[in-house]
């Protein structure tokens, strides 16, 4: 899965390009299904901004909307038995791996029929069938528990691999680095997956952080890492099953990062005042992966109904799990009490 | 088909904001993601973005209106797909949960814990009597402990500093490296937030650690994973995802070590649902409830005592010897106080009962064994016989473990009470390093006897 421009780099540099040259990697079947999972997560976080305006959606809601192509073209690399872990902006991610819209919609909106039986809510639901193991509220901390999980792989020796993903902000904290020096020294079979959306909530990456390539951060341990147009979902893929296949070979961890940009503010509640309306509006006409992909389908000769049943069927989807979410009842009274602690055998 | 635009709520407290501004009107042609108006509430300005395309038909809400409710209609859309039009339901209907759950790693149904259930009667059957005892120390028991467990379930394994090649910096792994490997006892860097989220990790998957703390004052880097990564998970993920892990190590006060590692932790992690906190004392105590903790399906907190290590007890020698998490132990039967405590301070409540005994006071202590769940029932049901408490710890008083097991009494037996509870406990200061200064800040044998006999109204 080495392609052209990518072939046996372990690094490139630079700002993100959208180039459709990149995009040839996949066959015209796996572009299609890419463009069915972004679109899905888009009209999915779209569904979600409004049912939290019109407050059926509670607390803190973090939309993935703009980096779509990031979680796509990652799972597209992975096998069953594989892991995921995220953080609090984790819709994207659940989908993804092919979790139901109904089951994340109707945890959003607090019911018994979420994920989580509407006790976790947004920020924190998992299922161990799907190998996704949360959604974590507190930054940074799902990295050392991914590097857990990948600890794990390597203890049952199965072959299996983690994305752990984790953005520009809480690239930052020190369990980070802790995890980077333990994922190298026990040779750790785990992807960290940085997707940088250039603002941790309202600071721009550069008055964050000192280190101008994220990718790198991993080489005082020699983790390789990549930097990624995580706009463009071939371009992701290629880079992921590079990852993958290091971590597979037992080589121990690589880091990716991927350039990225989410369009929505970082909560619901964010003016967004410390971008441009321009910056935003120049990603979303340029580098948009749903626009991208769906270009390059329509060029290699996809008829335009083709898509369109595509959207139909993701619309009535995200219409259903809307439906769904609201009429699931909320969780009976006695589940405050239940799922606390497991009974001891 | 038209689609009506709701005011929407742009964080969780918003009820109403002023529509500030249309940036669209009447006739205009709509995309996905154009910023159609300027909401001002409190606390900033927001931008309301157009989610399906259209033509914007008719502005409902002129702008410069303040006051506008949350989720009334200010504007209409044609030839959106209607997203926003759609209404919360009024009457849930029941429906099927998105997936079978998947069965959590050796567990069985998830409880609830009442800690607030009243005491459900007299005191628990008495102990198993477990046959032939032999002397080993605590460290002894503690390794033995975990021997047994990692020979029983190869999905246990030992990770800390210094707990492989150097045996344990307190010498409790002694030999667990040449029984089971590097794989299974494995050195970390000092790294404890990390390697402590890294086995919060493993255990999610459905292993087994322990994580040896060289002291629980050093699970203060790690402490969010202790509480928030492993106590919270399972109740967050609807019961999905548990967390079967051990957090031990050495707490509280050792010798002349100052204050960064001299304090007791049991109150701080007593406070968490989801967690299990047990002090053992004794050698019997380390023994049984490490090996209960190991095959416990929740987190446990497992708080040993340093000074306590090297002491000896009799310990039973049966090999399936263990004990129940959440179960007190009359260490002294007695009828006119109730001294309680745990850890090292059973140690002090014992030669405190003697002297009392001496004095005509009989005293019946209780070794708490296990902090959370607190094993309320045993204690009750002692103050109903000796209608007087004492409380013994070695951490701080303010917040601690006697202040909520002096609660809980009187909660449930303040009608037996003929006097005020009692608290002995380490003095509110920092440790002092200095050997006299230290010797002021602990508890000692003497404060339990004047305690009881403060709460005997005795001289």
């Amino acid at each position: 899965m080495v392609q052209g421009a990518d072939a046996g780099t372990t690094k490139r540099r630079g700002k993100a390009k959208a180039p459709p040259a990149n995009t040839q990697g996949l066959t015209q079947e796996q572009m299609l299904q890419a463009y069915r999972d972004m679109l899905l997560i888009r009209r999915f976080e779209e569904k979600a901004g409004q049912l939290y305006g019109m407050g059926l959606i509670g607390g803190f809601c973090h939309l993935y909307i703009g980096q779509e192509a990031v979680v796509v073209g990652m799972q597209m690399c992975l096998q069953p038995g594989d892991q995921v872990i995220t953080s609090y902006r984790d819709h994207g991610h659940m989908l993804a791996t092919g979790m139901e819209a109904r089951g994340v919609m109707a945890e959003l909106t607090g019911r018994s029929g979420g994920y989580s039986k509407g006790k976790g809510g947004s920020m924190h639901m998992f299922s161990r069938e799907k190998g996704f193991y949360g959604g974590h509220g507190i930054v940074g901390a799902q990295v050392s528990i991914g590097a857990g999980l990948a600890f794990a792989n390597m203890y049952r020796e199965d072959g299996t691999v983690c994305l752990t993903y984790y953005g520009d902000g809480a690239a930052n904290q020190g369990q980070v680095f802790e995890s980077y020096n333990l994922a190298a020294l026990f040779k750790l079979p785990v992807v960290f997956v940085i997707e940088n959306n250039k603002y941790g909530m309202g600071t721009s990456a550069d008055r964050a952080s000192a280190s101008k390539d994220r990718s790198q951060d991993g080489s005082p341990w020699g983790i390789p890492g990549e930097q990624v147009d995580g706009m463009d979902v071939a371009a992701v893929k290629a880079a992921g099953e590079r990852a993958v296949a290091h971590c597979r070979a037992g080589r121990g961890p690589y880091i990716l990062e991927m350039q990225t940009y989410r369009y929505r503010g970082h909560s619901m509640s964010d003016p967004a005042k410390y971008r441009t309306r321009e910056e935003v509006q120049k990603m979303r006409e340029q580098h948009d992966c749903i626009e991208t992909a769906r270009k390059i389908l329509l060029e290699a000769g996809l008829p335009e109904a083709e898509l369109k049943t595509v959207d139909d069927d993701v619309k009535a989807i995200v219409a259903d799990s809307a439906e769904f979410a609201q009429t699931s009842p909320e969780p009976d009274e006695s589940e405050l009490w239940t799922d606390i602690l497991l009974e001891a055998r | 088909m038209g689609a009506t635009i709701l005011m929407p709520a742009l964080s969780p407290t918003m009820t109403e904001g002023k529509l500030a501004r249309w940036l669209k009107k009447e006739g205009d042609a709509v995309k996905a993601g154009d910023v159609l108006a300027e909401i001002e509430t409190d606390k900033a300005t927001m931008e309301v973005e157009a989610v399906d395309e259209g033509t914007l038909t008719k502005i409902l809400v002129p702008e410069g209106t303040e006051a506008v409710a949350v989720n009334s209609a200010i504007a209409e859309l044609d030839g959106g797909e209607g997203g926003a039009a759609a209404k919360p339901a009024e009457k849930p209907a029941a429906e099927e949960v998105p997936e079978a759950k998947a069965e959590t790693p050796g567990a069985a149904a998830p409880v609830g814990a009442a800690t607030h259930a009243a005491p459900k009667g007299p005191a628990s059957e008495p102990e198993k009597d477990w046959g032939p005892t032999k002397s080993i120390t605590v460290r002894e028991a503690l390794r033995d402990a975990m021997a047994a467990e990692m020979r029983r379930d190869d999905k246990v394994f030992l990770m800390g500093e210094e707990v492989a090649q150097y045996q344990g910096a307190y010498k409790i792994s002694q030999g667990l490296l040449d029984e089971f490997g590097a794989k299974r006892v494995i050195d970390t860097p000092i790294t404890e937030h990390g390697f402590t989220g890294m086995a919060v990790g493993a255990a999610m998957s459905g292993l087994r650690p322990i994580v040896e703390f060289m002291t629980f004052n050093f699970s203060m880097q790690a402490i969010d994973h202790i509480i928030n990564s492993a106590a919270k998970t399972l109740y967050m993920s609807g019961g999905q995802l548990g967390c079967p892990i051990v957090f031990r190590g050495p707490n509280g006060a050792a010798a002349r070590v100052a204050a960064q590692h001299s304090q007791c932790y049991a109150s701080w992690y007593a406070h968490v649902p989801g967690l299990k906190v047990v002090a053992p004392w004794s050698a019997a105590d380390a023994k049984g409830l490490l090996r209960a903790a190991i095959r416990d399906p929740n987190p446990v907190v497992f708080l040993e005592n340093e000074i306590l290590y090297g002491q000896s007890f009799e310990c039973p020698t049966d090999e399936d010897f263990i004990l129940p998490i959440g179960k007190a132990k009359i260490e002294r039967q007695g009828k006119d106080v109730t001294i309680v405590a745990f850890s090292i301070e059973v140690g002090v409540a014992l030669k405190a009962a003697e002297q009392l005994a001496e004095e005509g006071i009989d005293a019946e202590v209780i070794n708490l064994r296990s902090i959370r769940p607190l094993d309320i029932d045993t204690i009750v049901a002692s103050v109903k016989k000796t209608n007087r408490l004492v409380t013994v710890e070695e951490g701080w008083a303010f917040s601690g473990i006697g202040g909520e097991v002096a609660m809980q009494v009187i909660e449930h037996a303040f009608d037996h009470l003929d006097a005020p509870p009692a608290r002995v406990a380490g003095l509110d200061v920092p440790m002092p390093y200095a050997a006299n200064l230290e010797k002021l800040a602990l508890p000692t044998v003497e404060h339990v006897v004047q305690a009881a006999k403060s709460v005997t109204y005795k001289k």
